[in-house]
């Protein structure tokens, strides 16, 4: 007995589900929940995804270890951009390792969240006072920064400038699900994303040869940042003859992986944050009411940026439930495991669903709305939900990086609307995701209008004023 | 109050080091943290509260007795 299977709407195509999930992913998910309940199935290519949502068998996925539900299997679209032989994850046993050793341990947060306010500062730097931005092209420019900055390190960031996020872009959307029947396949977006990767690797080769080359004077900037990075570790490493251990393109494939998980996740979440404080003005009035009481006390961006700020977080975490970065999560059955009441086979896909799980209305009243007032005491529908409010994942593979993310999402709210305002620049429902590619992103013109604020007292004189006459 | 931890969950990033230390400790060896105080005084709750909000690994969690 297997679970039931999800209807198909292109009934023609050899690889069963594949067009429903290329066409419109959302809604096969939909359907699935709606046809089969807490747990369905489709198919793709020569494979069935058994897809489930609800608390129980989230729970059931999400707990289950690696020699059961294994992660590394089942995102073969990865595998052309990172290269062969870098791991799309480890197990958490190796994760814990990293994480006691590297760059998203709890105490060098600090750290990340100054690194973090001064890119932002310095992308904001040129804006004059008021003008227009692409809130794909700016927000996935600034996290390329970010992310470089902080897990790579400053010194291998100054290497970078908008042509990188240009190509980092082309490998995001190098993930079209056909990828589940080729890899390779002879598609345009594959085509642009071998492309892309071959120019990442020059740029690394490029960067690695000037480093290697003791001639070249340092200037003066790179050696503010120039404590050593993790690209001067790595080609420090030699093997027993002598010879570097790592190539460029093995380099090249390490950074393109680690960037990967907070690039695209960050970016197109701190669009839609902004897009739903301008769908939502109370929610945004309030959010800037309350980062002006906490910066007009004094307190720094990078200070405050790992505290608490109730109001924005709420705003960021109902975002991030009604637009989860990643909409399908997947593992593949090792042995047999019962989920549901059925036995899943060895070699089942199993995915969970952030997108639909997060709007299972038993668990999050009136679903598709806009609320930040759901995380509040005594509501706090995060945390009594934590096996379906799952824009991060749950469980052993829960997103590492979540707290990290979090922080630079407070740190970039905290400085661009302390300095601006924005408004929309089309109508507020053109805003979409483009959820063509397994990565999705938004989709394009997405454009915003910014004017630069009154400092703040005269605003606030200007605000009582008003409320007198 | 009963404060509770799921070992199954827990990936080590100390997060409750710094919110409550008082009721979570961390077992360096064992790489996951440790419950010190089963049902810590009301005066913590706040503390404990905010460990089990910023876990990142959400795998805190405060209960009645």
């Amino acid at each position: 007995m297997t679970p039931p299977v999800v209807s198909n709407r292109h009934p023609e195509s050899p690889h069963g589900h594949l067009e429903d999930l290329r066409s419109d992913p959302i809604d096969l998910l939909e359907r699935v929940r709606d046809e089969c309940g807490d747990i369905g199935t489709f198919r793709l290519g020569d494979r069935d995804v058994v897809l489930v949502s609800g608390a129980e068998v989230n729970e059931v996925v999400f707990r289950a270890p690696d020699e059961v539900l294994d992660q590394a299997a089942a995102y073969p679209f990865m595998t052309p951009i990172f290269g062969k032989g870098v791991v799309f994850d480890t197990t958490p046993e190796r994760r814990k390792e990293a994480l006691k050793n590297q760059a998203l341990r709890g105490d060098m947060m600090r750290g990340h969240a100054a690194t973090i306010e001064s890119e932002i500062n310095r992308m904001v730097s040129d804006w004059g006072d008021e003008g227009e931005i692409d809130l794909l092209d700016w927000f996935a420019e600034l996290t390329i920064y970010t992310t470089s900055a902080c897990l790579i390190g400053r010194r291998f960031r100054e290497e970078l400038d908008a042509s990188f996020a240009q190509l980092y872009h082309d490998l995001e959307r190098g993930t079209d699900a056909v990828a589940y029947v080729d890899p390779y396949a002879d598609i345009e977006s594959f085509h642009r994303r071998d492309r892309a990767r071959e120019a990442l690797v020059e740029l690394v080769q490029g960067i690695m040869d000037r480093r290697a080359t003791p001639t070249v004077v340092e200037p003066a900037e790179t050696t503010v940042a120039g404590k050593r990075d993790l690209l001067d570790v790595l080609m420090s490493l030699k093997t027993d003859d002598g010879s570097p251990h790592f190539s460029a393109d093995e380099i090249t494939g390490m950074f393109i992986s680690m960037m990967f998980a907070g690039h695209h996740t960050s970016s197109g979440t701190a669009a839609w944050t902004l897009i739903e404080l301008l769908r939502n003005p109370e929610v945004m009035k309030n959010v800037v009411a309350e980062l002006d009481d906490l910066y007009a006390e004094g307190s720094t961006v990078s200070f405050q940026a790992l505290r608490e700020i109730p109001r924005l977080e709420s705003a960021l975490k109902e975002t991030l439930r009604l637009h989860p970065p990643l909409i399908l999560l997947l593992r593949v059955a090792q042995q047999e495991v019962e989920i549901g009441g059925y036995p899943i086979a060895p070699g089942t896909m199993v995915g969970a669903t952030p997108r639909i799980s997060n709007r299972i209305h038993q668990d999050f009243p009136e679903p598709d709305l806009f609320d930040p007032g759901r995380y509040l005491d005594p509501r706090q529908e995060d945390l009594t939900n934590r096996w379906t409010w799952i824009p991060f994942g749950a469980g052993r593979h829960r997103c590492v990086g979540n707290a990290f993310a979090m922080m630079q999402l407070k740190a970039i709210f905290s400085v661009i609307l302390r300095d601006f305002e924005f408004e929309l620049a089309q109508p507020a429902d053109t805003y979409r995701d483009d959820t063509s590619k397994m990565v999705i992103q938004l989709e394009q013109p997405c454009r915003v209008r910014y004017r630069r604020r009154a400092p703040l007292v005269e605003e606030r004189a200007s605000r009582n004023q008003g409320d007198l006459t | 109050m009963r404060a509770t931890a799921d070992l199954d969950l827990c990936q080590g990033h100390q997060m409750c080091q710094i919110e409550a230390p008082e009721v979570f400790g961390f077992d360096e060896d064992a790489d996951h943290v440790v419950v010190l105080q089963l049902h810590p005084d009301q005066t913590l709750q706040r503390k404990v509260e905010s460990a089990v909000r910023y876990c990142p690994a959400m795998a805190l969690g405060m209960e009645e007795d």
